[in-house]
């Protein structure tokens, strides 16, 4: 019939591979479970040459006993693996593609592995897929990135392989969903076997086998940021910030990068913007990290609602005794959850504000440097423009209206504020501001289709620098918008390029407001303006909740 | 280390009596300001000690941007520089003109 055997289909060729691997692995099992010694050898037996693997890394938690025991594994038997992973971030997981046991590679973030993977893509150690934003791979899990094994962690499990997987649940659900129901084979490391998990956030019949590592996963904690290294450049930044886009848009749902001048803003809320008398009027629901610098702000009353994509080091306690600001489980602790967060802050938020590295002329931003390849964190899909989006809200509409005046109001898009910030110099008097990005050359270097761009020049809405404000969606071409970029870069090659008349001209229809013109005296900006000044304060701030690492504690 | 002087045109003179004024500290990406009285009322001369070469031109329009702004007339400035970046420049020249036109107490 119809010119094709159906008889000589096999529809079932996932789920025999499936058993295979399960029938391979169990001989190493009693039961689920696997003992941490037999763990390399249990690899070795579920393994195929070519595997498209996810060994669960992330920005924040890691499945580090798995990475180091996949690591182990004899290449002769396992090799040229294709790993799917969100994270690339333990030294292990470059280990794999030295010797030989992975091959391709599909990942969003590397941030400690910066240095090291842009060394082995010009050595030719890793075929590159590509560099994703994070939901695009999470996206790809389920099209035509699925992983036939998944090596995850989490925190406890029980013998039937339920999971806990605690306030750091962040990717997990999304790999398992996309491993388990595409037929593929999850394997957990959990810090402890229990009789019954504190709650289910992997129901057991997902998961396949387990490895009581006896120990917690490894945790960065990547969001804290010290109040005492804020600079008085970057409280002014914060100021144009709260007084010239929050205030005047009203900016309720919003994202925050993790950057000083967004810990800056948070730490003002409590002050200045209390001064400004915005408290209820802003920021009040966040699709974000539980950020220790957010402490004050939701002390003070300023916070209703707080979705995470992961948790933070640390936070765990304050979060359980705050259920009505953060989404708590049945055991009272935190859940988090990547994907989820992500397209809160894509669709449900009116704004992003990050810090970057580089921004051209065009107002594309990028945080590669020539030898460094950091990939993406949340900021792509945060700092961009949700073309889906259908719901109003006041700051939306607005911005839509600036970008558009002329267009008829029924039918015009509304846009999301996607605002970059930062001092014209970074680091080591770097400017941020550069005539032509490093991830150019990058992508030349490697012969990559696509420059590593953050944030693409036409999702970006506003500037701020300790210049002033630029307001992009206001200017009406390009060069206009040229001259805005480089008329906030201050005393960068960029900004010192600048065509002054036209900077002014600019500046008298408010596409460029300096400080001055928001009523902001710089030698305001006064580190005594923020709520908290050091770790101390804020974990003083949370009436001894909050339990700071001890690499931030200093006194 | 490197001196570089500045002879910058002031639009008008500091106000106050205090005689000499000190702001910041000489630390990493900081800089230390020595403000005080003396040459004519029209004119700011600014005089600073780096160890970061090559930035000569960045100086000039940091300095000659804040006398425009801030006025400093009749001041003799002297900077010790630990490679602060342009924006911490500004901000403790500006600062520093503030305090030395604050009234004594």
């Amino acid at each position: 019939m119809f010119g094709y055997d159906q008889a000589m289909r096999d529809w079932n060729s996932k789920q025999a591979a499936r058993t295979a691997r399960i029938e391979a692995g169990s001989r190493f099992a009693t039961g689920k479970l696997v003992a941490p010694a037999d763990l390399t050898s249990f690899l070795e037996a579920i393994l195929n040459p070519g595997d498209r693997v996810c060994l669960e890394g992330d920005n924040q938690k890691q499945a580090d006993v798995l990475a180091r025991a996949l690591a182990a594994v004899d290449p002769a038997q396992v090799h040229d693996l294709h790993m799917v992973q969100s994270g690339v971030v333990l030294p292990e997981h470059l280990d794999l593609f030295d010797s030989g046991i992975a091959k391709r590679l599909d990942f969003s973030y590397s941030g400690p592995q910066s240095a090291r993977i842009a060394k082995m893509l010009f050595g030719g150690k890793i075929e590159l897929g590509a560099v994703h934003t994070y939901l695009e791979l999470f996206a790809r899990y389920f099209i035509d990135l699925t992983p036939q094994v998944a090596l995850i962690a989490a925190v406890s499990a029980d013998r039937d392989g339920n999971l806990y997987t605690g306030p750091n649940t962040e990717d997990t659900p999304t790999v398992v969903e996309a491993t388990s129901f595409g037929n593929g084979l999850v394997v957990a490391q959990v810090g402890e076997i229990v009789d019954k998990v504190p709650r289910v956030d992997i129901p057991g019949d997902q998961v396949h086998f387990l490895v009581d590592a006896a120990k917690p996963f490894y945790v960065e904690p990547l969001f804290t940021r010290d109040p005492a290294a804020i600079t008085e450049t970057q409280i002014l930044t914060a100021m144009l910030a709260i007084k010239g886009l929050y205030q005047p848009y009203g900016i309720r749902r919003l994202n925050h990068g993790i950057g000083f001048n967004t810990a800056a803003i948070e730490l003002l809320l409590p002050t200045y913007g209390e001064r400004l008398g915005l408290k209820g009027k802003v920021c009040t629901h966040w699709a974000l990290n539980p950020h220790p610098t957010l402490i004050p702000a939701i002390e003070a009353g300023w916070v209703e609602q707080v979705h995470c994509f992961g948790s933070e080091v640390g936070m765990e306690d304050y979060l359980r005794a705050r259920p009505d600001i953060f989404f708590t489980g049945p055991d009272g602790s935190l859940r988090s959850n990547r994907a989820f967060c992500q397209t809160a802050g894509l669709y449900a938020c009116d704004m992003f504000i990050g810090s970057t590295l580089q921004i051209d002329l065009a107002g594309h931003s990028s945080t590669v440097t020539t030898n460094r390849i950091a990939g993406f964190g949340g900021a792509p899909n945060m700092g961009s423009d949700a073309r889906g989006r259908r719901h109003p809200s006041e700051p939306w509409l607005r911005a839509g209206a600036e970008a558009d005046p002329d267009g008829p109001a029924p039918l015009r898009r509304g846009r999301k504020l996607v605002v970059q910030i930062g001092e014209t110099f970074g680091d080591g008097n770097t400017p941020m501001f550069v005539e032509r990005l490093a991830a150019l050359d990058l992508a030349e270097k490697l012969d990559l289709d696509l420059a590593p761009v953050m944030v693409y020049g036409d999702d970006v809405t506003h500037i701020v620098t300790e210049e002033g404000i630029a307001n992009l969606l206001l200017c009406r071409t390009k060069d206009e918008r040229e001259q805005a970029i480089r008329g906030v870069a201050g005393y960068t090659e960029v900004g010192r390029g600048r065509d002054k008349a036209m900077v002014e001209t600019l500046r008298a229809r408010k596409i460029i407001q300096r400080p001055q013109d928001l009523g902001i005296d710089p030698l305001d900006a006064d580190r005594s303006l923020l709520a908290a000044h050091s770790i101390k304060d804020l974990m003083l701030a949370s009436g001894g909740l909050y339990r700071p690492p001890s690499r931030f504690r200093n006194w | 280390m490197q001196t570089l002087r500045y002879d910058i045109a002031a639009p008008r003179a500091a106000g106050g009596t205090r005689t000499i004024a000190l702001v910041g500290v000489v630390a990493s990406g900081n800089l230390e300001v020595l403000l005080e009285r003396g040459g004519p009322a029209d004119r700011c001369t600014i005089e600073i000690a780096t160890t970061a070469q090559g930035f000569d031109d960045l100086w000039a329009a940091v300095t000659a941007d804040v006398v425009a702004a801030r006025g400093g007339g009749g001041l003799r400035i002297a900077i010790n520089d630990g490679g602060a970046r342009p924006d911490t420049v500004a901000l403790r020249l500006a600062q520093g003109i503030r305090l030395i036109e604050e009234p004594v107490a």
